[in-house]
């Protein structure tokens, strides 16, 4: 006996992109959980003379640096007492209660030590994690941040991405650079295209942080978020600062007026081999209770370059929305990750963003490629360029605010060369750089880096280092944009230097729309239930379901009109048709709108092409074909078992406009069909021409193989059924009910056929 | 006494208690003023007192910690970009093996621009880092 052959789906399934992924094992022992390990702590906490002495179990005089930090600064004496004695599952439960307000459950979190946390967002399901974090985060208004970056750092296309993304809506832009030394020709670049349009977007340079404070100071900044924590005192270590380093450096960047946030999320401290054998959801909530202890008003998290790691576990998706929780919890911006692709299966990444699109996030994806995959030099986002449209899909099929708008061709055209004019117009006012024409038109065009004709690493280098040398600042750029004619954007740019003398943006989750400060201050997240909370203001709804390429009834009759409308009809009625005699006769019934209102199949046929493949195919099987018109019914199988009824055979066939066909026969219940072309996109003239030919065989006696019409998967629905309902709908109002079957003649150009 | 919270946002509702580094104004940072050359580094620099400002909000907003930040923020408005640089990197572990070097730079801190907050944060600092042996070279 043979052995039982490899199911060959198998084959296919390995073929799939999803196969790319890993999925990891749990494996505690290696740092390899998400919400639990035997190695992580019990919640408890001990006070003593006004001072917290014990913290998940670890004594005061072991406490490390996390512990340390946290006991002095984040646990609230005044909650811990009530909140460390509560059941986990209860404060689970008013936390996805409606009726507890959000100050409440903020001020529990205060007196919670980080494995208290754990053990209530434990307690949620998914579902329930999503519905709290859209109770508990901060801002009312979801938005979205970019990444604005490309393989070159080329300021040209940075500049014209940057407006880009400004048109697409994204509240803060954020670049890196491949080489080091080009930061302030990208600072400059994208603080410049970021000032086309709409304008008003906080906007960061990551890099090294002095130099990061230092570009900051000159104006073309306005927020860092490379305040990265670790959750294990060893990895701290290793990213070479503290509690305390980080907390200074925190306060340096508000001293000068820059907006900043906190990176950490889960599996850090395990891709950096310091994970001290606890759950990633523990290690991260110490994380969080850190920042919430350094003052910082808010976080990047939810597992940002762990993300992939973390999505290799069993329930790692559920852990990185428990991470986001924790941080809304505790009163802190999140920018809820989102941010490195943690897959390669589309499916995922669909399913990844989902609960937040439902739940809505301060800022959604903690940078959404706005550029080509290949371009994001901090690595692919989770959604990228050439993913945008899906996006704005989703936004539209949920009702969902993501935070970006669809834009119009004409529209983004007109504001990337804008935006390379710009950058151009300030680079040869400040006597930077000299660019052609060529080189602009180059990069207005190209979807990403490979494609442009533009400068080279080199010569961005040596404008970098003369922006820095020569002390340029932002208010150089404001003079020269105006200098050269570029006033709006020079007044957008004003704008941000004007918010930063106020701290407005200071406050926690603040964005500026519309040139002003939206935040969790002047806009609370008020969610209480059906009725409060965010919901898209009816222009705001207008802008997000009105995506590319809307099919509307005028547009698809538009596609059905005659060339010429003027021209005499090809199918002339005539008398009411009878009962034909001859026994090779097969009747094609044709649907009300038929060759009149309708002219072409699905699948672009022409329909008088479609009658005489019929036609054909019908004298070729030895039969004689007739045509008459129904109008009594548009339904395939009634025009089918019509016809075969008024034919002297006994076959006839049925076709609707849209090329829907069937062959039918006199006896037979009207469901019954002989064949049937239910996939009228797929048909072809010869697939019709076979199903005459079929008709006239039958007639003759015969049994002829079916002809089948290959499909090969395609959703035909999702890609026909606007139109085939608007256009069905026409052949449905045609019909009268009691009105007979007319016989039809054929006039086609000078001869004209004559059945 | 009205609630801070009434000032938020100063841009829009208190706009005569913005005033930068250099105490300009923030009604005259304007294009014209840009043009004309009146306007300077400073000019677009935030002032502590609008850190302060800002940090009464943020507590009057139930939000303390941030408003513990913004005021040490308002220490280090006036102290020079070269000794915020250094004291970073002297807070960053295993740079110091001395803790009295990081002390006295609290103490410069606390004397020279009456950096209080900030000068008690790394004295906290110096105390957790001796407990936990990170004035040990890395390098």
């Amino acid at each position: 006996m043979t052995s039982a052959p490899r199911w060959r789906r198998f084959d296919e399934w390995d073929a799939r992109m999803l196969r790319h992924d890993l999925f990891a094992a749990e494996d505690p022992e290696a740092g390899f959980a998400t919400f639990h390990s035997p190695w992580d702590p019990s919640p408890s906490v001990r006070v003593e003379d006004g001072r917290v002495v014990e913290i998940d179990g670890k004594p005061e005089a072991e406490f490390d640096i996390l512990d340390a930090y946290i006991a002095a600064h984040h646990l609230d004496l005044e909650a811990i007492g009530e909140a460390m004695a509560m059941d986990p599952v209860d404060v689970a439960r008013m936390l996805v209660d409606i009726n507890v307000p959000r100050p409440k459950l903020e001020r529990l979190a205060r007196g919670m030590t980080p494995a208290k946390l754990v053990s209530v967002v434990s307690a949620m399901s998914s579902l329930e994690i999503a519905f709290a974090y859209a109770k508990m985060r901060q801002r009312r208004t979801p938005g979205n941040q970019a990444h604005v970056t490309n393989a070159k750092d080329d300021p040209l296309q940075l500049a014209a991405d940057a407006a880009t993304a400004v048109a697409l809506g994204f509240d803060e832009i954020e670049t890196t650079m491949r080489v080091a030394s080009n930061s302030w020709a990208n600072a400059m670049a994208c603080a410049v295209g970021a000032a086309v349009g709409r304008g008003g977007v906080l906007f960061q340079c990551s890099i090294e942080e002095a130099e990061e404070l230092k570009i900051g100071m000159a104006g073309f900044t306005s927020y860092a978020e490379t305040v990265s924590v670790y959750g294990s005192e060893a990895a701290f270590i290793d990213g070479d600062d503290t509690p305390w380093s980080k907390a200074f450096l925190t306060a340096a960047y508000a001293s000068r007026g820059i907006k900043a946030r906190c990176t950490s999320g889960a599996s850090a401290e395990l891709l950096m081999g310091f994970h001290e054998r606890q759950s990633v959801l523990y290690l991260e909530a110490r994380c969080l209770c850190l920042q919430r202890a350094m003052g910082v008003q808010g976080t990047q998290n939810g597992g940002i370059d762990g993300a992939p790691l973390t999505t290799s576990m069993a329930g790692g998706m559920r852990e990185l929305m428990a991470e986001n929780l924790i941080a809304v919890w505790l009163g802190l911006e999140c920018a809820s990750g989102n941010d490195t692709r943690v897959s390669e299966s589309e499916i995922r990444v669909g399913a990844k963003i989902t609960p937040y699109l439902l739940a809505g996030s301060d800022l959604l994806c903690s940078g959404f490629g706005s550029i080509r995959k290949y371009d994001n030099t901090f690595n692919p986002s989770l959604f990228n360029g050439e993913e945008i449209e899906d996006y704005l899909a989703l936004q539209r099929d949920f009702e969902a605010d993501g935070g970006l708008t669809p834009v119009e061709e004409g529209e983004v055209s007109h504001l990337r060369m804008r935006a390379i004019r710009a950058i151009a117009a300030v680079f040869a006012e400040l006597g930077l750089a000299e660019v052609s024409e060529q080189r602009m038109v180059s990069v207005a065009a190209a979807s990403g880096s490979q494609e442009t004709d533009s400068f080279t690493p080199g010569e961005v280098t040596r404008i970098s280092d003369a922006i820095r040398e020569r002390g340029l600042t932002a208010v150089d750029v404001v003079r020269a944009l105006a200098r050269r004619g570029f006033d709006a954007e020079a007044r957008n740019l004003m704008l941000m230097l004007r918010q930063r003398i106020s701290g407005d943006y200071l406050q926690t989750s603040a964005i500026l729309r519309d040139g002003k400060v939206v935040s969790a201050l002047n806009d609370p997240n008020d969610y209480q239930g059906p009725g409060s909370g965010y919901r898209m203001p009816d222009a705001r709804w207008q802008a997000v379901r009105n995506v590319r390429d809307l099919q509307t009834r005028d547009k698809v009759l538009e596609r059905e009109r005659r060339q010429d409308p003027t021209a005499p009809p090809w199918l002339v009625p005539q008398a009411e048709a009878a009962k034909g005699e001859d026994p090779h006769e097969v009747v094609i019934g044709l649907s009300p709108a038929f060759g009149g209102e309708l002219s072409r199949t699905t699948a672009g046929h022409d329909l008088i092409d479609v009658v005489l493949a019929l036609t054909e195919g019908i004298r070729e099987g030895g039969g004689v074909p007739r045509l008459v018109r129904i109008r009594h019914t548009a339904d395939t199988s009634f025009l089918g078992l019509t016809a075969a009824r008024l034919s002297g055979s006994g076959y006839g066939i049925g076709i609707q406009a849209k090329g829907t066909a069937v062959i039918h026969r006199a006896d037979r219940l009207p469901h019954m069909n002989i064949e049937l072309f239910s996939n009228a996109p797929v048909t072809t003239l010869e697939h019709y021409r076979a199903m005459g030919r079929n008709a006239a065989l039958y007639a003759h006696g015969q049994a002829p193989e079916p002809v089948v019409v290959p499909v090969d998967g395609q959703s035909l629905a999702a890609r026909y059924h606007v139109r085939v309902a608007m256009l069905y709908a026409i052949e449905t109002g045609l019909v009268v009910p009691e009105a007979p079957p007319l016989e039809l003649s054929m006039t086609l150009g000078q001869g004209g056929l004559s059945t | 006494m009205t609630d801070p919270l009434d000032l938020y946002p100063i841009s829009e509702k208190s706009p005569g208690s913005a005033v930068s580094a250099s105490g300009m104004p923030l009604d005259r940072l304007t294009l014209e003023e840009v043009m004309s050359g009146r306007v300077g580094t400073g000019d677009i620099r935030i002032s502590a007192e609008v850190l302060r400002l800002q940090a009464g909000i943020a507590r009057s907003a139930g939000r303390d910690r941030l408003a513990l930040n913004l005021e040490r923020a308002a220490e280090l408005v006036d102290v020079p970009q070269d000794v915020i640089l250094e004291t970073y990197e002297m807070l960053r572990p295993g740079r110091l093996t001395d803790p009295a070097l990081l002390s006295a730079r609290a103490e410069m801190l606390r004397r020279d621009y009456g950096a209080h907050a900030i000068a008690a944060m790394i004295d906290e600092a110096v105390a957790v880092y001796s407990r936990r042996n990170l004035f040990r070279r890395r390098y």
